[in-house]
């Protein structure tokens, strides 16, 4: 089961993607790259204030312009119940503003035109007649009393309270804290931040009058899920609509929500009658579509003295903007949150959140989080460095002295997850291995001595991925369930349709390698099909690292079905009975005589051909599956990060980031190490440099790339990757997810690097983003509020 | 207005506005999507397309000021249907994931390598600091861009015809006529 493996005899290995031949030659196809004939342009005008009652939208200069063919408000909207659209946290949402806009950058019209430019000159033309409210932009003042009710459309609303929530044994917890000897406090801000895929979000409309069949080709990350909403909001019969995800530049969770410019692309299609292009531009990506984290936390750690961690406690105040629209698992409002209690082996845990409104844009879960575990992950990893501190413990030794122990897997933690299997101590033992852990401490205490500031941090994290289980996970309803089909071909070769949809993360080479793996094929001899809701069976899409343990799974049992189908249809080639057949080499063999068998292709020509089959055998191989996972599988990690810190610029440098991964059995370790390296520059991004910050009149102050920084290639060390190999024990082939573990893991590391560099300065801690400006604030003794700039 | 250019070794003659941006004009009016719009303020480098001999970000450079001059974008970098060595490295080694900044990312290795054959690990990494990739942590762009080195210079050494692994048509071609 190594990655080492050759791949033609078991499928699986580091074999180059399927994909990359188009990409490299340019040929990609994007939703920006589809071109319908007759198609129109769309473009959102967008409020420039974040709370403000509309007293009046005049279009007439817009529709009068040469090139314009349509322009949608809120109102045109509202005549065909369209104006609001429920949202994946069964809040509302508006489509195009009536009443009030909530947050700047909040969609009021719609312009449909014969070009791009021509859209965006028509904007122009509208006249919108604004009255300004106050805002609340602090989520720590949202509720106060007197403060403004954002959502005054909600029937009896009188506060900006979303939702309390809260998981684990208070009373337990609580006396646990009672009789601890240390108590560690602290209160840090996961900030507000943007996936911010390369590719913006966009839809092309295409709505046929005389069939009555709407095509969309849209950046989606769940195009089945999409065309069940767009059923449910549109009232559109789900028959008709066909979902197309082509090609997307990037998802991380910014492409899993319905968006008011995909509706409005809709509708636009339909009014006009003709073909319609949505894509917004970047500022419209990071002003409103869905932002990831605002979670203003308090966390609490209880250790004995001698440094055995026995509870921990937090309370978390979660800032979900002017709609609540994160996407999660319906009975989970704060996601995964509650796997705060991390990697270690502890009697109590509780935790408490409350949301509220702001005027900002809505979202939430988005940018690879794994539904809230990287705020959990970061919470407990900055206590274990806090407490590390207070009890003058290397940070280290104390994780390791807690770490759960590889014989109590199964466990299940005080707040209920059950993690399937794992062996931390390995993995961080290999971590400190690789980055030759008592010489990086040497080499800072020599540096300190005459002045030089380098830290090391060490975060442990674990991950739950794969939602989920049927009986407790669904989204509006939906059981997250994924299907598979796999349909061979006489010759042999398969075609396999999944639910699940790529945004870079390789599902064309990955899945077929699934296959093959258990067909005894080449992957070369395996076509996925994906990301066409005609051509592929429902599921729930890709996002929260679920596309190997749930479509992975389904995909390994449509092909144990063929395998199995296979067997009868062998055993009437063999003139045997299929029991005395064996799978062994990728074919069937006749038990006690291997010169006697045969492989999938010469089956598939038998299975089609007039070959006599046993009395209800129908004949072909095709099968499908739908996989409804038992558990979530749990990858986790131990990452040390290495940096320097100029204390006099506020300067971090990256020096060296080592990553010890264990998502199971590795399908293609080449994918899987380029999905940690992505998800390791992620935690650069939020741990230094990202923010999408608010003043205090609601105006984003993260809206370009040239204000929301995204790390390049100097920001980036050369990445030191290592791996063990724990299978999950309930995944059909011991994998695990791995899309979101280093996004999840790296924030904490690179943060608790920092603040070991800045221990001699007496800095406690700092909130991200780590920026020059907010270390050397930091150095000085009053770090900076990153979320808001206060004049 | 009138605008002349060769793209990737053809000559294009187009009524433009004059306010239409080159990556727009590649595009929407001549149908080469493989180069992508991601941002506006010449931040991402998705756009990369080189104009004469440098690599530019065509979100930021109008239609008309590639009059008379030299466009290569990706959909030119293989030449008579042999990929360039950069292409081959990026599919070896795992350069992209999503993609979409990927020829981009190409157009400028390409000239990197044209100008530095054997550049350092820091060097690629300065040459495309200019560019973002969201998925691949840029590492394996780092190491596709050296593998494209190593296999010019195993070129080179074998004593292959000049100019394979160098700059394509199109970049080296003559201008067309109308040179404004």
């Amino acid at each position: 089961m190594s990655g080492a493996a050759d791949p033609r005899r078991d499928g699986f290995g580091s074999i180059r993607r399927k994909e990359d031949a188009r990409f490299i030659r340019g040929k990609g196809t994007y939703v920006d790259d589809v071109q319908l004939p007759g198609m129109l342009h769309g473009a959102i005008l967008r409020s420039p204030l974040a709370h403000a009652r509309i007293v009046s939208v005049d279009t007439a200069a817009a529709e009068a312009h040469p090139k314009v063919e349509a322009v949608i408000t809120g109102q045109s909207l509202a005549g065909a119940g369209l104006a609001w659209m429920p949202t994946l946290s069964q809040d509302a949402q508006a489509v195009l503003a009536t009443d009030k806009v909530r947050f700047q950058g909040q969609e009021v019209a719609f312009v449909v035109a014969q070009d791009r430019y021509s859209a965006r000159d028509a904007l122009e033309l509208i006249h919108v007649e604004y009255e300004p409210l106050p805002c609340v932009i602090d989520a720590g003042r949202a509720l106060e009393p007197g403060v403004p009710v954002i959502r005054d459309d909600l029937p009896g609303k009188t506060d900006n309270h979303i939702f309390d929530w809260e998981a684990g044994d208070k009373a337990a917890t609580d006396a646990v804290f009672a009789s601890a000897d240390v108590v560690v406090s602290q209160d840090m801000l996961y900030p507000r931040s943007h996936p911010a895929p390369l590719e913006t979000c966009g839809m092309v409309a295409d709505m046929d009058s005389v069939t009555g069949r709407l095509t969309v080709w849209s950046t989606s990350q769940a195009p089945h899920a999409h065309r069940t909403l767009f059923a449910l909001v549109a009232g559109l019969p789900e028959h008709k609509i066909r979902v197309v995800s082509p090609d997307l530049g990037g998802g991380f969770g910014n492409k899993v929500p319905i968006y008011p410019g995909y509706i409005c692309a809709i509708v636009g299609s339909m009014r006009t009658g003709r073909p319609v292009k949505w894509v917004e531009d970047r500022s419209e990506n990071l002003m409103s579509t869905s932002f990831a984290r605002d979670y203003h936390m308090h966390g609490e750690i209880a250790a004995t003295a001698d440094g055995r961690v026995l509870g921990v406690r937090a309370r978390v105040l979660a800032d979900h903007g002017s709609f609540n629209a994160t996407a999660q698992p319906t009975r989970y409002p704060a996601g995964f949150f509650h796997i705060f209690t991390g990697s270690y082996d502890l009697r109590a845990a509780h935790c408490q959140v409350t949301a509220v409104y702001t005027n900002k844009a809505p979202g939430g879960v988005a940018y690879s989080c794994s539904f809230r575990i990287t705020e959990a992950v970061y919470l407990v990893e900055r206590m274990m460095d806090l407490l590390a501190r207070e009890l003058g413990m290397d940070p280290a030794e104390l994780r390791m002295k807690n770490l759960l122990r590889p014989e109590q897997f199964p466990y299940t933690g005080p707040t209920g997850w059950q993690y399937d299997s794992g062996d931390y101590p390995r993995a961080l033992a290999l971590a400190m291995d690789i980055a030759g852990y008592p010489g990086l401490r040497r080499e800072q205490a020599e540096k300190r001595a005459r002045g030089e500031y380098m830290g090391i941090g060490i975060s442990f994290f674990t991950e739950g991925v794969g939602a989920g289980p049927r009986s407790h996970m669904d989204i509006l309803g939906l059981g997250m369930a994924d299907g598979a089909t796999l349909r061979v071909h006489p010759t042999g070769t398969a075609v396999l349709g999944v639910s699940c949809q790529t945004q870079g993360q390789g599902h064309e080479t990955t899945f077929a390698q699934i296959v093959a793996h258990e067909l005894g094929m080449s992957p070369d001899d395996v076509e996925v099909v994906h990301g066409d809701t005609d051509r592929t069976p429902f599921g729930l899409g890709t996002y929260g690292s679920r596309s190997t343990p749930v479509s992975g799974a389904a995909a390994v049992m449509a092909a144990r079905k063929v395998r199995e189908r296979a067997r009868i249809v062998a055993g009437a080639m063999l003139e045997v009975s299929p029991d005395d057949l064996e799978w062994a080499d990728g074919r069937w063999q006749v038990r006690g005589d291997p010169g006697q068998g045969a492989g999938i292709a010469e089956i598939a020509m038998a299975a089609h051909s007039s070959l006599e089959l046993p009395p209800g055998v129908e004949g072909h191989l095709d099968a499908e599956a739908v996989y409804n996972p038992p558990n979530l599988t749990f990858p986790f990690g131990a990452y040390i990060c290495v940096t320097d810190v100029d204390p006099v610029t506020g300067q971090v440098s990256v020096r060296r980031f080592i990553a010890v991964d264990d998502c199971g059995v590795r399908i293609n370790p080449m994918i899987v190490e380029g999905q940690v390296h992505g998800g390791l520059a992620d935690g650069i991004g939020m741990a230094l440099m990202q923010v999408i910050a608010f003043d205090l009149d609601g105006n984003c102050l993260g809206g370009s790339f040239m204000d929301y920084l995204l790390p390049t290639s100097v920001e980036c060390p050369s990445w030191e990757l290592g791996q063990t190999v724990t299978p999950s024990p309930h995944h059909p082939i011991g994998a695990k997810g791995i899309g979101e573990s280093a996004t999840v893991g790296s924030p904490p590391a690179i943060v608790n690097s920092v603040l070991d560099a800045l221990a001699p300065f007496g800095v406690r801690h700092a909130d991200m983003p780590l920026t020059p400006a907010n270390v050397w604030s930091a150095v000085q003794g009053r770090p900076l509020r990153t979320d808001l700039a206060i004049p | 207005m009138q605008i002349t250019m060769m793209v990737n070794g053809a000559i294009v003659t187009r009524d433009v506005e004059p306010r239409l941006l080159l990556i727009h004009f590649l595009r929407d009016d001549l149908g080469l999507t493989g180069s992508h719009w991601g941002c506006d303020t010449s931040n991402c480098g998705a756009c990369v397309v080189w104009l004469d001999e440098t690599p530019v970000k065509s979100c930021t450079v109008l239609t008309p000021m590639a009059d008379g001059r030299r466009v290569l974008t990706v959909e030119g970098l293989a030449r008579n249907g042999q990929l360039d060595p950069v292409q081959e490295g990026f599919a070896e080694c795992h350069g992209l994931q999503c993609g979409f900044c990927t020829p981009g990312m190409m157009m400028t290795a390409r000239w990197l390598l044209d100008h530095n054959p054997d550049p350092s690990a820091a060097e690629i990494r300065e040459a495309i600091s200019g560019q973002a990739c969201r998925c691949t942590g840029y590492e394996n762009i780092v190491r596709s861009i050296r593998w494209a080195a190593e296999q010019e210079a195993a070129g080179r050494a074998d004593g292959a015809p000049p100019g394979a692994g160098g700059s394509p048509p199109g970049a080296g071609g003559a201008a067309p006529g109308a040179a404004g």
